[in-house]
């Protein structure tokens, strides 16, 4: 009896004999589609893009303001176009989103200890909300008065 | 001190105070700019009263910061927003320029219109 | 309360299959059965071959943790009743962002090297010698670590980190935090050898506080503030080192207040 074996191509096996193929999955690009909390993280990453635009818009003020009255007039009646007010109301809420997430976020990041204890968060967090309020009074005096 | 690997730090300095800027003065700002004077609930200050509070230095100097640090907020958290939800994290020198490039554009822009105003 | 519960269970056999796809058991509800109740249940009863790791049951050794419903949870901390009163069905898969071996068994050799990479372990320049009796430790100087030693190694967290699926070098929350659990504790001398490992792209700058982590630990432990601790440590580490290039800072955080 010859001992000739059969030459079959045969796909390589899912395994090794003593190792398995593990199986691992891909992570889409759209993960961040996938679930609530993800799409939270990632609008809050986004509200930096506002930021941004906010940044843009001081700019172009100051810039009015040093082309004179007429430019200055000029801008006023653009930011007053109903798309660009559209576009800096969706700022705003991106722009408090960032506050409020920042400032709940911020007491995990600096524990303060007093009398051999962490003093809870929100002793952290009310402080930096209260300086928000004081700042914004006092920067709607210096404007509006 | 142990060596670090990576000048990260800086920019997590960066990113840190200019988040905090961004968070307790820009919505005050947004919110009298942009929606309270174009809708009309306040008056919009007039040319003159605008420049004589632009003109002081201290103010000036807080426009600077408001405009720079906040940059370097959105240059670190967009270049990280592009990494993981985008997944271009092989383009990272590309997105590093981009990002800190823009930041530091707007940076030297707002102090070229702020060092003198009239 | 429904008598009956589907159990929807990814199966994944390397020899046969080249990915995993679901089946379906359908399970008795008992009022105090977990989740790995009802997997007991399937492979005593039904398929013998289904594969999953538990030892403890009681949510403090971490073995069974996987998806359920999408959630990295602890299955034998999840109540089947939760799912019943909905009328829903039960998707059990094995934990996010890891290989899979088979059916609900994920590989965690990836996740030991880093966490060994953190050494979370006392380190110490010079031990005491044995005469001068123990290291002692006030209950103050514990209650600085001691939320951070509460970690089970459960990978919970990993699970639920987005940067650990798109960047597998990442090192991840529980290594990062049991590393701040050392760098806290008074006893220990090596936060400076740590911070090579740590304040490195892939150490902790690879996170940006997406916050699911602490969200899904079973045992409270708070990796994402640990992390963000650890930020801020490595950035005064780093200030540091501008004024100090020479020589090797023996000091420690916990003794640095």
């Amino acid at each position: 009896m010859s001992a000739t074996r059969q030459q079959t191509i045969r796909p390589a096996p899912a395994y090794t004999e003593f190792h398995p193929r593990w199986y691992r999955p891909r992570v889409s690009v759209y993960w961040w589609l996938g679930e609530w909390h993800y799409l939270k993280f990632i609008l809050r990453e986004l509200s930096s893009v506002f930021v941004a635009w906010f940044v843009v818009e001081t700019l172009l003020l100051i810039k009015a303001l040093r082309g004179g009255p007429e430019a200055y007039a000029h801008f006023l009646q653009i930011m007053q176009n109903p798309a660009m007010i559209a576009l800096n109301i969706i700022s705003l809420f991106f722009i408090v989103f960032h506050t409020i997430t920042w400032f709940n976020l911020a007491p995990s990041a600096t524990p303060v200890r007093m009398g051999g204890k962490r003093l809870p968060d929100v002793m952290i967090s009310a402080p930096a909300y209260v300086a928000w309020a004081v700042v914004s009074a006092f920067i709607c005096w210096m404007v509006l008065r | 001190m142990t060596k670090h690997a990576t000048n990260e730090p800086f920019f997590w300095i960066l990113f840190s105070a200019g988040g905090m800027m961004a968070a307790i003065f820009i919505p005050i700002h947004l919110l009298l700019f942009g929606v309270a004077f174009p809708l009309g609930w306040f008056k919009a200050p007039s040319y003159d009263q605008l420049m004589s509070l632009v003109s002081m230095p201290l103010v000036r100097i807080y426009l600077f910061i408001l405009c720079s640090l906040p940059l370097f907020h959105w240059a670190h958290r967009f270049r990280y927003t592009l990494y993981d939800g985008l997944k271009v994290k092989h383009l990272n020198e590309l997105i590093f320029a981009i990002c800190y490039g823009g930041a530091t554009l707007g940076t030297i822009i707002a102090a070229y219109l702020l060092w003198n105003i009239r | 309360m429904a008598d009956n519960i589907v159990l929807e269970i990814a199966r994944y056999s390397p020899e046969s299959d080249h990915e995993p796809h679901f089946e379906c058991y359908e399970v008795p509800v008992r009022r105090e059965w977990v989740v790995l109740d009802a997997l007991n249940h399937i492979k005593d009863t039904v398929d013998g071959s289904l594969t999953y790791r538990w030892s403890c049951r009681m949510g403090i050794c971490g073995s069974c943790g996987m998806m359920v419903n999408g959630e990295p949870k602890l299955t034998c901390a999840t109540f089947l009743s939760t799912y019943a009163r909905n009328g829903s069905k039960v998707r059990v898969e094995p934990l996010r962002y890891f290989p899979i071996i088979r059916d609900l068994v994920t590989e965690l050799g990836g996740f030991v090297s880093k966490l060994k990479k953190a050494k979370p372990w006392l380190i110490r320049d010079l031990e005491q010698p044995l005469s001068q009796g123990e290291y002692l430790q006030t209950p103050e100087q514990l209650d600085r670590y001691k939320q951070f030693s509460m970690c089970i190694n459960c990978t919970l967290c990993y699970a639920a980190c987005p940067v650990v699926g798109l960047d597998p070098i990442f090192i991840g929350p529980a290594a990062i935090a049991l590393a701040q659990r050392y760098n806290m504790d008074s006893r220990d001398q090596g936060s400076a050898e740590r911070t090579a490992v740590l304040a490195h792209p892939d150490g902790v700058w690879g996170c940006t506080f997406v916050g699911e982590c602490t969200r899904v630990c079973p045992k409270h432990v708070d990796p994402a503030g640990a992390i963000q601790q650890y930020k801020i440590a490595a950035v005064l580490d780093w200030l540091k080192s501008f004024v100090t290039p020479r020589g090797r800072d023996v000091s420690n955080q916990a003794a640095n207040d």
